[in-house]
């Protein structure tokens, strides 16, 4: 803990969502929208979504068959590394176990991929076992482009990068290689209950 | 809005266009923190950062009312590799900002002055009223650097820079030709940040040559 500073009392949260707000965010009601360049425009008669890299035969559907995927709907806390949570969230898309049904590989680690060049990098574990999605809906509607639509990851045991806008398709790897943030100074995991945030963090 | 100077002990240096987080104490522990980009120029002895009070806020208004000379903060810093400039960058830079979005470009441009760095500089820069422009002085007095003003809410009298969003038409006049490579960053609330940096891709503008960074009315 640092030093106290004079004269700060701040603004105490309510004991109900303090515990689960993890250390060092605020609680927000708005929805803030953050990315390092311009909204891509996406053509959805060509939009695809790919699992490749460490697989056997490569999985690809369109937008047509990935809507036609079973789907869950999700509610979920989430926490941007900008030090806004978000609670209750409602979103609805494609478990990635679902997506990785009958897939063998020797991958640990993954690649995300978007739009845009972005590029986010998680382990394996952190997006199977229900704690991942490829969402489409947010709150009954269709996601806008600004908060990554048509689809985006939805990983919200880590800060909120990992759940990359305008996402394409998952990369599956023998080692781990840091994405777009995790090359600039964020943390190579980000979970937000041990506030990994930035590198040395 | 206020500007705050800090002598950092071992600060390791930044490049402009970085941010750092404050984080507050309180006398029985509680803590908050928030992420404030960083107005001076790494050339300078002095952290500067400019904070805009929010109401509604919990850390601005004890940084812009309550912190004195003299006080202690604790900053973590600098942080992000990547809506940053050097100055020993060539290419013609353009820098867009809507209100305190212009903090990190200033950063840049004192950078630019302080490093004598060659590119080519524009700013268009969008305020509320006259009254909302920050940094109004300094920037008249910076040379090489064609600074462009808009206000969206008041036209005063004698004014002769542009009064209204930022459209088509305005970046037409302002921006650098696609064919010259420039490199643009562009910093403001989301909505302001969305029709700039599309604006741009529309008039042909590779997305990777736009880096844009974007204030949530969150507050902060």
């Amino acid at each position: 803990m640092g030093f106290i500073s004079r004269g700060f009392k701040g603004r105490r949260r309510d004991a109900t969502s303090s515990s689960r707000v993890p250390p060092g965010q605020y609680v927000v009601t708005d929805y803030p929208v953050l990315s390092a360049g311009p909204t891509p425009r996406v053509n959805l008669e060509q939009w695809t979504f790919s699992i490749e890299g460490e697989i056997d035969e490569p999985k690809r559907w369109t937008w047509k068959d990935f809507l036609a995927l079973p789907s869950e709907t999700v509610t979920k806390d989430i926490h941007c590394v900008t030090k806004w949570s978000k609670l209750d969230t409602t979103w609805k898309g494609v478990s990635v176990d679902t997506l990785l049904e009958g897939v063998d590989t020797a991958a640990e680690f993954t690649t995300v991929f978007s739009d845009g060049g972005y590029t986010t990098n998680l382990a394996l574990d952190d997006i199977t076992g229900g704690k991942a999605w490829v969402v489409y809906e947010f709150d009954g509607q269709p996601l806008h482009p600004e908060h990554g639509g048509p689809v985006r990851m939805f990983v919200p045991h880590l800060y909120f990068w990992k759940s990359a806008k305008w996402v394409r398709g998952i990369r599956l790897q023998k080692e781990e290689h840091p994405g777009f943030w995790e090359s600039n100074g964020y943390h190579i995991r980000g979970d937000p209950w041990q506030e990994q945030r930035y590198w040395g963090d | 809005m206020a500007s705050l100077y800090f002598d950092v002990p071992d600060w390791q240096g930044h490049l402009a266009g970085q941010h750092v987080d404050v984080r507050l104490t309180a006398d029985d522990g509680y803590q908050a923190e928030r992420s404030y980009s960083i107005a001076s120029a790494p050339e300078e002895r002095r952290l500067a950062l400019t904070v805009e009070r929010l109401d509604d806020g919990e850390v601005s208004p004890y940084l812009v009312g309550e912190l004195r000379a003299g006080d202690k903060l604790e900053l973590r810093g600098p942080i992000g590799g990547y809506f940053v400039w050097r100055a020993s960058e060539q290419q013609p830079l353009l820098l867009i900002g809507g209100g305190s979005g212009v903090v990190p470009l200033m950063a840049m441009l004192r950078h630019r002055a302080l490093a004598k760095g060659s590119a080519p500089a524009r700013l268009l820069y969008s305020s509320r009223t006259f009254a909302d422009i920050i940094y109004r002085e300094e920037l008249e007095g910076l040379s090489g650097v064609g600074v462009f003003h808009t206000l969206t809410r008041e036209k005063p009298a004698g004014w002769s820079g542009y009064t209204r969003r930022v459209d088509a038409e305005m970046l037409g006049e302002v921006a650098w030709p696609v064919a010259e490579g420039p490199v643009v960053f562009i910093c403001g609330p989301t909505p302001f940040v969305e029709a700039a940096a599309s604006l741009l891709v529309g008039m042909g503008y590779p997305a990777p040559s736009i880096k844009t960074e974007r204030f949530g009315a969150t507050g902060g």
